[in-house]
């Protein structure tokens, strides 16, 4: 964890740094450097200076986002910026950029119900690994419109190509392939996993916004926000920068209470309960 | 107005939860009955997780459990003695029942056990009361003299060894029974989250002839206890009691409850027993019905087995 924030914020210390510098040395010797490594097509007109390559950023507007009492889920805005990005291209439209949130894993069952003499009840199970417990994305438009399917499966950009992976350890049911359809039709049905196709809009030339939907019943724990810069179809960029979600102020304090002193928590509820039972029988005494 | 839950990790209602509790009170307080048996599958009924229903609901019914034992104490409607002893029978049973759950939880097979023990047991209780109270109705309106407790009438409860003496119910009674049906209801009542008012109020009635009067004060006497440690052993071993959620529920439970009493005190005790009867049945088959209807999702996703 501390790894991965340091990382992030070092990359995102970088880039920050990186446009200003890269613009006014943009012409000099580096990008005379790099420029084999681009196989651009022959200029047509006058020699273009060669551009340094693309890069995307995300500043998430706060680490943290609490959930309090109050919680009813919660839209969550993500800025970002494309760096050296091609103004003819950029106009053209055909930067394409996907955001996605992704939620602590976890090895889950489902279990799948069946009618026995009429009754109905488990009849069987599926364990699977590290199953993403949410999973939001976001995107300037259809996945399937900005790149192909190998790509889409490669970087799991999608509902439809997050990765359910049962787990290898214990026997897998014969219908494997229904069970992870209707997991993953579960978690569509709760807004866990969810797409918010053109949910990231350029809000000038290099910046651009992503919106999600933040759902109830979000998991709680630390997400990561995926980001995947697209030029005509083509992965050329990409960062992550970690979520953290978390209950805060009471909501924490006892369900931290409950997990870590769960001996005292119980007697406590308890102790509740006689005190409210005798105010109770002071306060509303009928007889 | 939502309100975040901690440990079921869900936004309810806070006048939806206040106004449950106070309702379940009103009942509980009328029937003498912990209301255990209400609230669980009302909280499952709101998507309150099963697992966190059962826990928190047996808090709650230590709040309405205290209240109730409170103003029964005053009326010397508690044989301490008696709901002693069915009290240790309580505490073996529930430490088996806890395991079970813990099984079962771990099995998938949770909801199913609780719903069908449900049915069943509301089903054949309130079958049983409502044919007696019914009986009772009649009688009374005959003329004849109504009594449970007909002196010299014994059965076979009464035939057992080591017999105890329970003044406060003038009882002559073998500690066996009382034990084993203290053991049986403390098991079903930490599967069930109940208390088990719903069915000690009518064992203790029926099979062993305790007076009336005495039976709901003691019953809720014990049931304090059976609730309280079911309670703290649920929450040290499935951490699944929502002390927010609970809270909620007794604050509305508590104050249902004294009004409940009053109301109850006023109505005959068959009409009381027919009433408490009809309830039962319809959570029984509200259950039930449920069973054979198929499910809104066929697929449920969980925690992964204990193993």
């Amino acid at each position: 964890m501390m790894r991965l924030l340091l990382t992030t914020y070092v990359v995102l210390g970088a880039l920050w740094a990186v446009p200003a510098v890269a613009q006014e040395s943009a012409p000099a010797a580096p990008a005379a450097v790099e420029a084999p490594a681009e196989p651009l097509p022959p200029p047509p007109v006058a020699v273009e200076p060669q551009r340094l390559p693309e890069r995307i950023e995300i500043g998430l507007s706060k680490e943290t986002v609490e959930i309090t009492s109050n919680f009813s889920g919660e839209a969550l805005t993500i800025f970002g910026a494309v760096d050296n990005a091609d103004p003819l291209i950029q106009r053209q439209g055909r930067y394409d950029i996907f955001l996605i949130l992704e939620g602590p894993t976890a090895d889950l069952v489902a279990r799948r119900k069946g009618r026995v003499f009429g009754v109905w009840m488990t009849v069987e199970n599926q364990p699977f690994d590290n199953l993403p417990l949410s999973y939001l994305i976001a995107s300037t438009r259809l996945p399937q419109d900005i790149t192909n399917l190998n790509a889409l499966a490669r970087l799991s950009l999608g509902v439809g190509q997050i990765r359910i992976q049962p787990d290898r350890d214990k026997p897998q049911s014969p219908q494997l392939d229904e069970f992870i359809a209707q997991v993953r039709a579960l978690k569509e049905r709760t807004g866990l996993y969810a797409e918010f196709t053109s949910g990231v809009r350029f809000v000038s030339q290099s910046l651009f916004r992503a919106e999600l939907r933040l759902p109830t019943n979000v998991p709680l724990g630390n997400h990561r926000a995926r980001a995947y810069l697209f030029r005509s179809g083509e992965l050329v960029a990409q960062t992550e920068a970690p979520l953290r979600i978390a209950k805060a102020g009471l909501e924490f304090q006892i369900s931290a209470f409950a997990r870590n002193q769960s001996l005292a928590y119980g007697l406590l509820s308890v102790l509740a309960a006689f005190v409210i039972g005798w105010l109770g029988r002071i306060l509303f005494r009928r007889d | 107005m939502a309100f975040y839950l901690p440990i079921a990790e869900m936004s309810a209602n806070l006048l939806v939860l206040l106004a449950m509790g106070a309702a379940v009170g009103f009942l509980s307080g009328m029937f003498g009955v912990g209301g255990g048996f209400l609230i669980t599958p009302l909280l499952i009924f709101y998507n309150i997780p099963p697992a966190v229903a059962v826990a928190t609901g047996a808090n709650q019914i230590v709040a309405s459990s205290v209240s109730g034992v409170l103003s029964h104490i005053k009326r010397k409607g508690v044989d301490f003695k008696l709901g002693t002893v069915l009290l240790l029978g309580g505490v073996a049973g529930s430490m088996v029942g806890i395991w079970i759950y813990t099984k079962l939880l771990a099995m998938g097979q949770l909801d199913l056990i609780i719903s069908v023990l449900y049915v069943v047991f509301l089903g054949a209780v309130g079958g049983l009361m409502l044919n007696e109270s019914l009986r009772a109705m009649r009688r009374a309106k005959a003329g004849t003299p109504q009594s449970l407790r007909r002196p010299g009438q014994h059965n076979w409860v009464h035939k057992l060894p080591f017999k105890m003496r329970f003044k406060q119910s003038r009882l002559y009674v073998s500690v066996i029974p009382v034990l084993l049906l203290g053991a049986v209801i403390g098991m079903l009542a930490s599967i069930m989250g109940v208390g088990g008012g719903f069915i000690m109020v009518p064992a203790m009635i029926y099979l062993l002839k305790v007076p009336t009067n005495v039976v709901i004060g003691t019953s809720l006497f014990q049931i304090i206890f059976v609730a309280a440690f079911t309670t703290v052993v649920q929450a040290v071993t499935n951490q699944t009691v929502d002390v927010v959620l609970a809270l909620l529920l007794m604050i509305g439970g508590v104050a249902g409850a004294q009004y409940g009493a009053k109301v109850g005190q006023r109505m005959r005790g068959d009409q009381l027993r027919a009433l408490l009867a009809l309830l039962v049945l319809a959570v029984a088959l509200r259950l039930g019905y449920a069973l054979f209807v198929a499910p809104d999702d066929l697929y449920t996703l969980g925690p992964a087995a204990l193993s």
